[in-house]
């Protein structure tokens, strides 16, 4: 598959084993800068798994054995003896239920500023803000910056777990059916905040909603029992699947 | 009606029952303390030490055990946590993976759990001999500590256990570091729960007797350090409930008021720790 836009995620040979199952078969992926790449695929593929390769969230399972190379602006982050925390840092992750930290809405927000060394109290101010307003959550707490995250509503504790990660300053954004949980009205508002995200960041987002996929995606990936079956931009490969696999799934999702 | 129905009225009875029962005994227990132990509680039960003849209905209080009960369990509570929080974290945090190890080490701490008192007396005892000391507050200390170590561990470990692993992931998520997971995090998440699990280790050093019968000593004095022996109050009630003479026996009840007072407190204070921590963790600093 071409791709004329630069990669800024480059996978290669992929490989991951669980004891007793290769969830991962020899993905070989490229996935553009500045554009939303989706993931499709039914439950078990080995998505959320692809996912945490990419900011090495596999290394909290020993288990797994993983092996290939995915180089993230030429590094291989896979490679052992790289600093695992930079990297995490720059491939925020959201997931599919949102974890609040356990302190105010304001220090959600600083707690990545502080990670990143941000510590002076006007900045930290105005950074706050300014994140919390890119996910669409200022308005609803701006009179309530510090009373405890674990008080919002689903979906507002999504939107903050997207300022969350953004306040540390990401290059890629990834999300793993970040509106399962949420209703309609939560989820329109992610979704927007996507759209407008794609302009400063790679978004790679698994969702399970075909529609969804249509309304953002730029790119998508089908993978099916752990391989990829097909990937290509989203009208080819919704519209115009070639694979078979591909068009029994597109065409029972709709 | 039908089966599920009486099914589940006989076990809501059940549990009705058990409740009352529970309630009954509780109060009766505390009905008895202060119906003997209050003609005999005095002013100067709690502001003053064993004078000459106290154990023969003379004057005098048992402040000596009052203190020395607050520095035994205080001391041996602050020597648990420093090794428990570390223990209970390290278990959450870094031996999640190895679930079947870290069963067994649950299974371990249970069976701690479960040994009596007085077997921690009497490998303390052996300690004590072993390192040379004396019976004194420092080897009640250590005694107490080790006892309550397992408790307070087991306790932390339950706390930290329901904590959401995704919680642990966004953490990492973001770039935090193990470090910085375990104490920004898990620490803070995990506080009031903690709190809770302190004071379950520290009721229990403050009411054993049998751990520090042999480690503690006794003493009609307050200990002025740490190799000194010390009173407690649960020996003391001991040694009193055992006189031949009504007069000290009554004064037993009167000291056994002042322990389940001080019990009370704490668990109170506890309470409040936690849900003045929930209201305003949200603004606390770091
Ligand atoms: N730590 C692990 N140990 C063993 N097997 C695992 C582990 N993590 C994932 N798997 C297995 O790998 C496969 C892929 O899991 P993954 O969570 O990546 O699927 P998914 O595509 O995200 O599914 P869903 O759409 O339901 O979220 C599953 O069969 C799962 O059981
Ligand atoms: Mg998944």
């Amino acid at each position: 598959m071409v791709m004329t836009e630069t990669p800024i995620i480059r996978i290669r040979d992929l490989n991951v084993h669980a004891p007793d199952n290769h969830i991962l078969k020899n993905i070989h992926l490229d996935i553009p800068k500045n554009k939303i790449t989706v993931l499709l695929g039914p439950s078990g593929c080995g998505k959320t798994t692809l996912l945490k390769s990419l900011n090495r969230l596999t290394d909290l399972y020993p288990e797994l054995k993983i092996k290939g190379n995915i180089y993230i602006d030429d590094d291989d982050i896979l490679h052992p003896e790289r600093d695992v925390s930079q990297i995490r840092q720059k491939m925020g992750l959201l997931s599919q239920r949102p974890y609040p930290l356990p302190m105010s809405i304001f220090k959600n927000v600083a707690y990545g500023l502080k990670l990143k060394g941000i510590t002076k109290k006007d900045e930290v101010e105005r950074r706050v803000q300014e994140y919390l307003k890119k996910a669409a959550l200022w308005d609803e707490v701006k009179d309530r910056l510090h009373s405890s995250a674990e008080q919002l509503s689903i979906g507002q504790q999504q939107r903050l777990c997207l300022a969350r990660g953004l306040a540390v300053n990401p290059e890629v954004i990834l999300a793993d059916e970040p509106t399962s949980a949420l209703d309609p009205v939560s989820t329109q508002m992610i979704e927007h905040q996507f759209q407008e995200l794609k302009e400063e960041y790679t978004i790679v987002l698994v969702t399970h909603m075909l529609r969804q996929a249509r309304r953002l995606a730029d790119y998508v990936v089908f993978i099916y029992y752990g391989k990829i079956i097909e990937h290509g931009p989203v009208n080819e490969v919704l519209d115009n699947p070639k694979e078979e696999l591909t068009k029994k799934y597109v065409s029972a999702g709709v | 009606m039908n089966r599920k129905s009486l099914e589940e009225q006989f076990f809501r009875r059940l549990t009705q029952l058990t409740t009352v029962l529970l309630f009954v005994v509780l109060t009766w227990i505390i009905a008895t303390i202060l119906y003997r132990g209050i003609p005999a509680m005095s002013w100067d039960m709690i502001t003053k030490v064993p004078q000459g003849g106290f154990y023969f209905g003379k004057e005098g209080g048992v402040l000596n055990a009052i203190i020395g009960s607050f520095y035994l369990a205080g001391g041996a509570t602050l020597c648990a946590i420093f090794v428990s929080l570390p223990v209970a974290l390290f278990m959450n945090i870094h031996l999640v993976k190895y679930q079947s190890f870290l069963t067994r080490i649950r299974l371990l701490l249970d069976i701690l759990w479960g040994v009596p008192a007085i077997v921690y007396g009497a490998f303390g005892f052996t300690l004590m001999l072993y390192f040379g000391l004396r019976a004194s507050l420092l080897a009640g200390i250590i005694t107490v500590a080790i006892m309550i170590c397992p408790i307070m561990i087991r306790a932390m470990d339950e706390v930290l256990r329901t904590i959401p692993r995704g919680l642990m992931e966004a953490s990492y998520s973001l770039g935090s570091t193990r470090t910085e997971t375990a104490f920004k995090i898990y620490a803070r998440k995990a506080l009031p729960g903690l709190t809770t699990a302190v004071l379950l280790a520290l009721g229990k050093g403050i009411g054993d007797a049998a751990a520090v019968l042999f480690t503690a000593g006794f003493t009609d004095y307050i200990p002025e350090n740490l190799l000194q022996p010390t009173a407690t109050l649960p020996l003391s009630i001991f040694f009193q409930l055992s006189s031949p003479i009504e007069a000290v026996r009554e004064r037993a009840y009167a000291a056994a008021i002042i322990l389940t007072v001080i019990i009370l407190l704490f668990s109170l204070t506890g309470r409040g720790i936690s849900t003045l921590y929930k209201k305003y963790s949200a603004n606390g600093n770091d």
